[in-house]
């Protein structure tokens, strides 16, 4: 036999490689591979069986050339035949082939299970070894289906090698960990947990993996793994450097089993029993100790492995968070190494410290590094350690000393990295508002940190230091002056000019007295800046200005011929040229008394959590520290809600909740909808000309013509009745809108506006008398009940009436309204059917398109299906589809169907018993001028009654 | 405008390095390397942006030659000043390779100076050039040879110089084409092109003015107008129609716009004097029938039959066919009647080579491919049959009517001239899908 002589020297591989290292070029090389891959071919075409090694030999190459990229199509099962060798490398090189190259749907899968099973039985231990790294490395499911019984048995079986119950134990962690399902706890957890035990340090430390890994999941049932672990510790942390031997490292005794040993601790509470925790706390002030002891080796090896150590013990001493004692020697030890030279040592001990920090008992020790953690923000030279000293420093931040810390987190801003700056912003904004004492410390700190880093200032922080000047009377007389003071560098940053807008605009009088800051002086310094500035800084000015009038009398005309001039009154921006016109009219028609309270001062802002907290939160995610600490006892002002920073004339007269509340309440009182109601009715009666004239201008809208008779909100019950009346279909037309005149003839006409959100909705009538004679005795009656209207409708004018519409149940028939009124003696009697369909309380849905498909077939019974083919009734145009699709209040899915044509919409009905997912489709037949329409819902009820009033509209 | 220029060797070792503009940094040396050379294939584009510079490429053997720019310049002029380079570098040192460049960096660094200016191309003729960039060490000018290099270059004809004087005037012309074919497998052809072009070589005295003739349809369509119906006929037959065409600076391309015939002073030497393209009436040298048969998973039975459509009495020279053979091939048996064919398993193909074959012949192979069977199901894509080959005729049909030499000056007319005339046409791509 030639193959013994041979030896495991693979000369042919040797030769082939080196020809491929030699290749000048990619084609000489694809060359060389093409050719081998040829031999190789005709070598395994089988017609003469090979040898061990030249099987061996060929998968090799075949490896090589895998892993140099080219796909290989063959040579698995010379690779399969090999795990059945005996020889070690031939199986080793088997296993590493199948390892590399085998995928999982394989249908050799069953030939190499089969082998690897074989191999686990087999006595032989680097034979299991091989099968089990091989199961670790291809970690498929299948393997895992096939092995996860397995592995356990031969992990806690009292004869296993030790080698193989490493093998065993970090087998069974990769399995774990790629399919957790399949790894079933038994009675081996508890002889896993023994382990800790074994005389072997090897299987120790293997074991230890996968406890930690799987007590994380389940940590009762390995609870008892935590005084083993801690004997374990102690007796690593008291032996000699010498007692382990192979397990000794640069003379640190088992440093990876100390680790892990210590994270695996980190997974537990202090143990409760007096002995262990005794005992652990011994092990923990040994580590402390050892640390102070100076180094046995200068290698940094040796330094590595027991700071290693030293940083683990800290992070548990962290974990516990009760033991003073050791917490304050962990932050001396980190204090040491915060002037270490070793850059990741410094940067691990500013990051550990952050944590100490937030611990009631070292916070006072950390407190004592703080120069020189001022000092690693200021000479560090690596800048994710100059991150962390930040990060320390506002974790150490403190009443005793914000003071200092601002200071000197402002000025490193100056230098600071780009990638930092906002956050050190935000920070820096937190803790001056948090720490405050005087706020004219609070107000300077925040215009300063505008000057300085006026970029990363984003618009909470501003908007913060309004609400704050605001809401306190003392400080508005110093901002004041200090913005215009500010405002008078050559170059000021946008934000300043926003927050000096908006400062002056309201406290503006306070300074007036001093002739260097006159009205007019303050007017021209605004006024300055303004061609410098965008849109919204711009809108921002204008309201100042208007405010201006309001406070200083005498600055009108110039401000009047500011916004007279072409550039604000015809300034090509909608929004800057309504304010300069609505401004100025205002300034011009408003007597002093209407201006004095539209342009009032604006009332303190609700107090609400700050947002630029919040703002920090998201930046750094979960996790992070010290934040949640700090929201206690804070004193919280609102947000600065648009309101503030619009400066329109509704939100400068009534600052009202519904400023940003609007559409979040479920129910916004009357007042509050009036507006938009009034509005409406401008719209809606226009051609009538019913609008009695406003004093106001007419954007001005505080009061709308519904406004001062409307009548408040009537909460009625909505009740499906199964009413079998017919009458006035006009209701149809509302199937896909939710705003239009419901009815109109010459005496009347009914304009509605709804809106519905999951189960509730409410719908606003409005009652227009088209005549000149009054209504009398009209009353309106909803087969169901509801509050009365005003019985009396002047002539031309109009009333409203609220209803308020819950969904209890899926319903076919829409309610009934009956209106009675005396026109000039006549009675007159009106029945109509309020517009409330089905499709009204939709959730729209949106789903990609498999998804769509599978829900389509689940809802596949007959009866949860309904289904018409119709004649269009209007023009065929997708736009006019589309959106009465969207009308309907379903989610239109683009590319679901795979026919473009075709529509398809999925939402769900919100009842109060219960929702009701439905799905549409709706296949448009142009030249037949048909529909087809599908509706598909959980319930039979509304698949029909979708259909039918769909089929109506289209 | 070209903002640099660096040639480069197979391992992207930087051999030559010439920055015109301030624009391109030494950082775009390796920005090409890391990205083009080094990317194992991955960029086969020939223009390549990094970082707002623009690299334009072309390779030679293992010489990678780049231009690079920041601006928006016409790609088909930086090429078109890539392969000039190419050819002024050929006709100074032979072969562009390493060796060679190494040997004469000192030469293309004064070619360089020369032909980019400030990154705008200037006169790249090679006659031009050698008449004062020489590889033989400084040559002392006179004063007056100086001013007539630079009355030359500066000059209207700035591709000739005066007073050249030949004992015997000759005249080469060469019509090289290469035809390019797809086939399908039934015999329909699925598109076919012959580009060409006219190579001439022209050692003549003086200033002499040469006129070109071929047989372009539009020129003898107009000429049969003139003359008589039985002419007309004749000359239609014969004429082909060129799609496009392009010449070397010397022609008068006004005459051509407006006569449509070819006038010009011709450089000294050999020049490429115009190229071509045609697209119709296509003479196919030979036509290529296979016939594939696979027998079972593990057996392919190839027989691939080759003619040859031209006179009988031409030879065609250099043939060879290239059978892909599949991936997954373990052993292949070739008969073949005449040449031989061999199966290269390093390109995954048998080839069969001829070395000559008369018009009007047929010749076969046959070959069974034994199959590895694999557990890929993806079956074998069937690459198709590609062709090379080599024959003493145009395939496009492109006749040369006449070259007249008019020199005025001297006393030599053109029935003096002794004209050679040569037609090579070649395979392209030249494919047939089995």
């Amino acid at each position: 036999m030639p193959a013994v002589s041979k030896g495991d020297g693979m000369r042919g591989l040797a030769v082939f490689i080196s020809d491929i290292r030699n290749c000048k070029s990619k084609e000489a090389e694809i060359k060389r591979i093409n050719k081998e891959l040829a031999n190789i071919r005709s070598k395994f075409k089988g017609d003469k069986a090979l040898d061990g090694y030249s099987k061996k030999k060929y998968v090799c190459k075949l490896l090589f050339i895998f892993l140099l990229g080219h796909d290989i199509d063959f040579g698995h099962m010379e690779a399969v035949n090999l795990l059945s060798s005996n020889k070690y490398t031939e199986k080793q090189i088997g296993y590493l082939f199948i390892s590399v190259l085998v995928n999982s749907n394989s249908e050799l899968i069953r030939l190499i299970n089969n082998a690897i099973k074989n191999d686990l039985s087999s006595r032989n231990p680097t034979f299991m070894c091989l099968a089990l790294h091989c199961i670790a490395n291809v970690g498929s499911r299948e393997m895992a289906e096939a092995f996860a019984g397995e592995i356990p048995r031969i992990l806690v079986a009292g004869d296993t090698m030790d080698s193989v119950k490493q093998s065993a134990a970090l087998c069974l962690l990769r399995l774990y960990k790629t399919s957790p399902d399949l790894v079933l706890m038994g009675e081996w957890t508890s002889r896993v947990v023994h382990l800790l035990n074994d005389q072997h340090m090897g299987v120790v430390t293997a074991a230890i993996s996968l406890i930690t890994c799987l007590s994380q999941k389940n940590p009762d049932e390995f609870k008892t793994c935590v005084s083993l672990a801690v004997s374990r510790l102690s007796r690593i942390v008291s032996s000699a450097s010498t007692d382990l031997q192979d397990y000794t490292y640069y003379f640190v005794p088992a440093p990876w089993l100390s680790c892990k040993l210590l994270r695996l601790l980190q997974c537990y509470p202090p143990p409760e029993d007096g002995a262990v925790k005794g005992r652990l706390v011994e092990c923990l002030e040994t580590i402390l100790n050892k640390a102070q002891e100076p180094p046995k080796s200068k290698k940094v090896q040796h330094s590595n492995a027991k700071n290693a150590i030293l940083f683990e013990a800290i992070s548990l001493i962290i974990h516990y968070d009760s033991e003073p004692n050791l917490l304050v020697r962990a932050c001396n030890q980190l204090g040491q190494f915060l002037q270490h030279r070793e850059t990741n040592l410094r940067y691990l001990a500013l990051e550990s410290m952050c944590t100490l920090a937030s611990s009631e008992f070292s916070h006072e020790a950390v407190k004592t590094h703080i120069e020189t953690v001022i000092n690693a923000l200021k000479t560090e030279r690596d800048v994710s350690v100059r991150q962390r000293a930040a990060d320390l420093l506002y974790a150490m931040c403190d009443r005793s000393n914000a003071k200092q810390i601002v200071a000197e987190m402002l000025s490193y801003l100056e230098t600071a990295d780009y990638s930092i700056r906002e956050e050190m912003v935000l920070k820096v904004a937190i803790l001056a508002e948090k720490y405050a004492v005087d706020y004219s410390w609070y107000v300077d700190t925040i215009l300063n940190l505008i000057r300085i880093a006026g970029d990363y200032v984003s618009e909470e922080v501003w908007y913060r230091v309004i609400q704050i000047v605001i809401n306190r009377d003392d400080v508005q007389g110093y901002a004041a002056k200090t913005v215009f003071e500010a405002l008078q560098a050559p170059a000021c940053h946008e934000n300043m000019v926003k927050v000096g807008g908006y400062i002056l605009g309201e406290f503006g009088n306070l300074i007036a007295g001093d002739p260097r800051s006159s009205p007019l002086v303050q007017f021209n310094l605004l006024h300055s800046k303004f061609h410098l500035c965008s849109v919204p800084t711009r809108a921002l000015l204008l309201s100042a200005y208007i405010k201006f009038i309001n406070l200083f009398p005498e600055t009108k005309s110039t401000i009047q011929e500011v916004l007279r001039s072409d550039s604000q009154i015809r300034n090509s921006d909608v929004e800057l040229q309504q304010r300069a016109v609505e401004y100025l009219k205002l300034s011009s028609i408003a007597s002093t008394d209407v201006l004095a309270t539209v342009l009032e001062e604006m009332p303190p802002f609700p107090e609400r959590e700050s947002s630029i907290l919040a703002k920090l939160k998201k930046k750094k995610g979960p996790g992070a520290v010290s934040v949640n600490e700090l929201e206690e006892g804070k004193r919280e002002g609102g947000e600065l809600n648009g309101g503030g920073e619009r400066g329109d004339n509704s939100a400068i007269s009534t600052p009202s909740p519904s400023a940003d509340l609007l559409g979040l309440r479920t129910g916004p009182p009357v007042t509050a909808a009036a507006p938009s109601a009034g509005s409406l009715l401008v719209d809606v009666f226009s051609e009538a000309d019913l609008e009695p004239p406003t004093e106001s201008s007419d954007s001005l809208l505080a009061e709308g013509p519904g406004d001062s008779d409307a009548t408040p909100g009537c909460p009625c019950m909505f009740v499906c009745l199964t009413h079998t009346h017919t009458l006035l279909s006009l209701a149809l037309r509302f199937v896909c809108k939710n705003n239009g005149v419901l009815f109109e003839n010459q005496l009347l006409q009914i304009g509605i506006k709804s809106e519905y959100r999951q189960n509730l909705g409410r719908m606003y009538l409005f009652y227009g008398n088209k005549t000149s004679v009054q209504f009398i005795t009209f009353t309106t009656t909803l087969n169901v009940q509801s509050k009365p209207v005003e019985p009396l409708i002047e002539g031309g004018a109009q009333v409203q009436q609220v209803i308020n519409i819950e969904c209890l149940t899926d319903f076919s028939d829409a309610p009934l309204l009956n209106i009675k009124f005396r026109y000039g003696g006549a009675l007159q009697n009106l029945t109509l059917k309020l517009p409330v369909t089905i499709n009204k309380f939709f959730q729209p849905t949106e789903m990609a398109s498999h998804d769509f498909f599978q829900r389509w077939k689940q809802l596949s019974l007959p009866q949860q299906e309904a289904q018409k083919i119709f004649k269009a009734n209007h023009a065929m145009d997708t736009e006019v589809l589309k959106a009465k699709l969207l009308g309907l209040g379903m989610a239109l899915l683009e590319n679901v169907d795979p026919n473009p044509e075709n529509f398809v919409c999925a939402g769900v009905i919100q009842t109060k018993a219960q929702q009701v997912g439905s799905l549409l489709r709706l296949e448009p037949n142009a030249q037949a001028q048909m529909y087809r329409l599908t509706v598909r819902s959980s319930k039979d009820t509304v698949s029909k009654r979708l259909c039918e009033l769909l089929a109506e509209q289209f | 405008m070209i903002g640099g220029l660096f040639i480069y060797n197979h391992k992207g070792e930087v051999l030559i390095s010439r920055v015109y503009r301030d624009d391109i940094g030494r950082n775009a040396v390796d920005a090409f390397r890391v990205n083009v050379i080094h990317a194992r294939q991955q960029v086969r584009s020939p223009v390549t942006n990094f970082a707002r510079t623009s690299f334009f490429h072309v390779k030679r053997s293992n010489i990678w030659l780049a231009a690079v720019t920041k601006q928006n310049v016409n790609a088909a002029m930086v090429f078109e000043f890539l392969y000039k380079m190419c050819d002024v570098m050929t006709a100074y040192f032979s072969k562009i390779s390493e060796e060679n460049i190494k040997n004469n960096f000192v030469l293309i660094y004064e070619l360089l100076d020369e032909i980019l200016d400030f990154g705008y191309p200037q006169n790249s003729e090679t006659g031009a050039l050698k008449t004062f960039i020489t590889q033989q060490g400084i040559k002392s000018q006179t004063k007056e040879e100086q001013s007539q290099i630079t009355s030359q270059v500066t000059g209207q004809i700035g591709w000739r110089r005066e007073g050249i004087k030949y004992r015997r005037n000759e005249l080469f012309l060469d019509v090289l084409e290469s035809v390019n074919l797809l086939m399908s497998p039934q015999g329909q052809v699925l598109s076919a092109h012959v580009s060409g072009r006219v190579v001439m070589k022209s050692y003549l005295s003086g200033m002499p003015e040469c006129k070109f003739g071929m047989n372009d349809k539009i020129v003898i369509d107009k000429q049969g107008k003139g003359g008589t119906t039985d002419d007309s006929g004749k000359s239609g037959k014969q004429s082909i129609a060129i799609d496009d065409c392009t010449f070397h600076q010397c022609v008068r391309l006004s005459k051509f716009d407006s006569e449509r015939s070819i006038s010009f002073i011709p450089p000294d030497g050999e020049y490429e004097l115009m190229r071509y393209r045609t697209t119709k009436d296509i003479i196919l040298p030979f036509r290529v029938i296979p016939l594939v048969r696979e027998v079972g998973r593990t057996k392919l039975e190839v027989k691939v039959v080759i003619k040859s459509n031209f006179k009988p009495s031409l030879l065609a020279q250099k043939i060879e066919v290239r059978i892909p053979t599949p991936l997954n091939t373990s052993g292949v048996q070739v008969i073949c009647m005449k040449g031989k064919a061999k199966y290269k398993a390093s390109e995954n193909a048998i080839v069969w080579k001829i070395k000559r074959m008369a018009g009007m012949k047929e010749s076969q192979i046959s070959a069974e491919i034994e199959l590895l069977p694999t557990n890929d199901k993806k079956k074998w894509a069937r690459p198709p049959i590609s062709m090379n080959f080599e024959v003493p005729f145009a395939p496009s049909g492109l006749k040369v009517r006449y070259l007249k030499v008019f020199e005025p000056k001297l006393n030599y007319s053109d029935h003096d001239v002794i004209k050679w005339v040569r037609y090579i046409g070649r395979s392209g791509i030249y494919e047939t899908r089995c």
